[in-house]
C-alpha cells in the first residue's frame, strides 16, 4: 500500500473538504482517515489517503490537487507518508 | 499512525525554517578511465560519468516532490583527478583539458558542481600532483562547476610543507586569474588536512580510493530548524539546551537518511553516508551564528562563542548518529562567513576576527571558510594560514580545511559579492607579519606523537 498524506492548510471556506475528497473519489484514491484543526487562524486539515489503485502518476495527481487548491485560495501539498514516519517514529 | 500537529510540524520546518537536504552527491570512480592517451581518458571519464549520473538529477527531482523537501544541490564526486590522468598528462595543460571535460558532462548531466580536481598529497607530491596542482588556477578560471581541493596533511602523516607553501601561490594564482569575477575561483579551491574519502559538500568533496565504484552520499542541514528550537526554550540549563539540540538533529537527519535510502534504490547505486552538518545560507534564519545566538551570545566571536560551539557540533552529532546506520563525511557545524548572514554582521561589527575563527574551526567542522582577505596579502601568509589549520587538524585529529579569498585589488573596508549561495564576504584583515622564512623551509612537519596527548 502506499500511503500519502495529503494536507490543506489556508483560509476556511464553504466546500474545501467535499471538493478535495470528489477528486479523489474520480481518481480511486481511498481516504484512510482525516482530521482537521485551527492553527494560528488557519485551517489545516490532514487526510491519510491510498494511492495503490489511481490511474494517475504521483506527481501529476499533487500538481492537479495543488492547482485545486488554488482555486479556493488555500494550498494543498501531497506527501508520501514516510517522511513523516521516519521523522517522528523510531 | 501519524497524527495532525506531527504532519504539521514537518511542514513548518520545511516551509518557515529552511529544512532542505543540501546536497545528494554521487561518488564516481574513475579509476578504470584512465588510459596513456589524454583524448581516450577524456572520453572514457565522459562517458562513465553520463552513464552512472545521467539520472541524477532528475532522481533528485522526483524525490523532492514526493515527498514535498526541498534537495537543493545535485552533485558529484570524483576520484581525485591527479590519480586519474597520471599517465595521459604531461603538462599542466592536459589536467586543463580533463577539467574541461569534467565542466562538460557536469552541464551535460545538469548537476551543481563536480568535485575531485583534487591531489592527496599529505606526505608527498608525485609529479602527476604537482602537475595537478599547477594547473588548478587555469582550470578553475576556464570552467563553471569544477571544484578543487588538495589535501596536505594528515594525523598521521605530518604536514607536507612544500604542498603548503605551493598552495599559498596557487590560491594567489586562481585569485588573480578569476579576477574579474571577484576572485570566484577560490570559493571552489579548498586545501585540506585528514580529508574524508566520502565528504559529500562542496568545495572539498572527492571519491576517495577506498570506496566502491559508485555511491550515493547524502548531506543534510537545517540551522534554521534548531535555531526556532532553541527560541523554544530561551533561559533554559544546559541539559535542556543539548536535549533540544539533539532531539532536533535526530529529525533532519531522518529527513535526510530517507532521501538517501529512496536515492540510492532508484539509481541502483549503493548508498554511501549521511553528512549530519548544520550547513547555513545567506538567508536570514538559515544561519550557524544565530544558533550560536539563540544559546546566548550577542555576536558570534564573543567570549563564549568557543564553548557554544563545541556544545552545538557535539549534540548535532549524538542526535543524528542515532538517525543514520552510516554517519560520515564531515559531520558538524559549518562556519563559512560569506554564506552566513549573521556571521558577516559579527565581522562588520568587529566581534569576529580572523583569530577566533581559528579558535572556533578547533571545535567544530570544517575550518576557514569563506573568508575574504586582502589581494595584498602574500602567498607566503597565506601558506601560514593554511599551516596553522592544517596543524589544528592534524594534532587534533579532525578534518580543518582553508578555503580563503585573497580578492584582488581590494582592502579592509570593502567588500565582495560573489551572489547566490556564496553570498557576500567583508574582507577581513590579516595579521601584517611575516612568516615567509618559516613557510620557505622545505619539506615537511612530523607526524605527531599519539600518546602524551595534553
Amino acid at each position: 500500500m502506499s500511503r500519502t498524506i495529503i494536507t490543506v492548510v489556508g483560509k476556511d471556506t464553504v466546500g474545501i473538504i467535499a471538493k478535495v475528497c470528489t477528486f479523489l473519489a474520480e481518481h480511486k484514491v481511498n481516504i484512510l482517515d482525516i482530521s482537521q484543526t485551527i492553527v494560528q487562524d488557519y485551517f489545516n486539515m490532514m487526510m491519510i489517503v491510498d494511492m495503490t489503485d489511481m490511474e494517475k502518476p504521483f506527481e501529476q495527481a499533487a500538481a492537479e490537487l495543488a492547482e485545486l487548491g488554488k482555486g479556493m485560495g488555500v494550498q494543498v501539498k501531497c506527501q508520501r507518508e514516510e517522511i513523516f514516519d521516519m521523522m517522528h517514529r523510531i | 499512525m501519524i497524527n495532525i500537529s506531527e504532519v504539521i510540524e514537518t511542514n513548518k520546518m520545511i516551509e518557515q525554517e529552511n529544512l532542505d537536504v543540501r546536497t545528494i552527491t554521487m561518488g564516481i570512480n574513475l579509476l578504470d578511465c584512465a588510459d596513456g592517451n589524454l583524448d581516450v581518458l577524456c572520453r572514457k571519464i565522459y562517458d562513465k560519468i553520463l552513464r552512472l549520473a545521467k539520472d541524477l538529477v532528475r532522481t533528485g527531482e522526483d524525490i523532492s516532490k514526493e515527498y514535498g523537501i526541498p534537495i537543493v544541490n545535485k552533485r558529484i564526486a570524483v576520484t581525485p583527478i591527479a590519480l586519474v590522468g597520471g599517465a595521459a598528462c604531461q603538462t599542466p595543460d592536459d589536467y586543463v583539458q580533463i577539467a574541461r571535460t569534467l565542466d562538460r558532462v557536469a552541464r551535460e548531466v545538469g548537476v551543481n558542481f563536480l568535485g575531485g580536481y583534487s591531489a592527496i598529497v599529505s606526505k608527498g607530491m608525485s609529479r602527476s600532483d604537482e602537475l595537478l596542482i599547477r594547473s588548478i588556477p587555469r582550470a578553475l578560471a576556464e570552467t563553471d562547476f569544477i571544484c578543487s581541493s588538495v589535501n596536505v596533511g594528515s594525523t598521521k602523516t605530518g604536514i607536507n610543507m612544500d604542498a603548503v607553501k605551493l598552495m599559498g601561490e596557487i590560491i594567489k594564482e586562481t585569485a588573480e586569474l578569476t579576477q574579474e569575477r571577484m576572485s570566484l575561483g577560490c570559493a571552489k579551491l579548498v586545501v585540506l588536512c585528514n580529508a574524508p574519502d566520502d565528504n559529500p559538500f562542496m568545495a572539498g568533496a572527492f571519491h576517495g580510493v577506498s570506496e566502491a565504484d559508485a555511491v550515493v552520499s547524502v548531506g543534510v542541514s537545517g540551522p534554521g530548524v534548531v535555531k526556532y528550537a532553541l527560541e523554544q526554550v530561551r533561559g533554559a540549563s544546559f541539559e535542556v539546551l543539548c536535549e533540544t539540540i539533539k532531539r532536533t538533529a535526530f529529525k533532519i537527519t531522518r529527513v535526510g537518511q530517507l532521501v538517501a535510502k529512496e536515492a540510492s534504490c532508484r539509481l541502483g547505486v549503493p548508498f554511501g553516508i549521511i553528512d549530519l552538518s548544520l550547513a547555513p545560507t545567506p538567508a536570514v534564519g538559515d544561519s550557524v551564528a544565530e544558533i550560536l545566538q539563540e544559546i546566548g551570545l550577542e555576536y558570534a566571536g564573543a567570549p563564549g562563542t568557543t564553548a557554544a560551539l563545541a556544545l552545538l557540533n557535539d549534540q548535532v552529532k549524538k542526535g543524528g548518529i542515532m538517525a543514520s546506520s552510516y554517519v560520515g563525511g564531515l559531520s558538524g557545524a559549518f562556519i563559512p562567513v560569506s554564506e552566513d548572514q549573521a556571521m558577516i554582521d559579527a565581522v562588520e561589527a568587529g566581534a569576529l576576527t580572523l583569530e577566533k575563527l581559528e579558535a572556533m574551526t578547533c571545535v567544530c567542522s570544517v575550518g576557514l571558510d569563506m573568508i575574504a582577505i586582502p589581494g595584498s596579502t602574500s602567498a607566503a601568509t597565506v601558506a601560514g594560514i593554511i599551516a596553522d589549520e592544517a596543524a589544528i587538524g592534524m594534532i587534533n585529529q579532525k578534518t580543518t580545511a582553508v578555503r580563503i579569498i585573497p580578492a584582488v585589488g581590494k582592502e579592509v573596508g570593502d567588500r565582495v559579492e560573489f551572489g547566490g549561495l556564496l553570498g557576500y564576504a567583508p574582507i577581513m584583515p590579516v595579521n601584517p607579519y611575516s612568516c615567509e622564512a618559516f613557510v620557505g623551509r622545505g619539506g615537511r612537519i612530523p607526524a605527531p606523537v599519539h600518546s602524551f596527548k595534553n
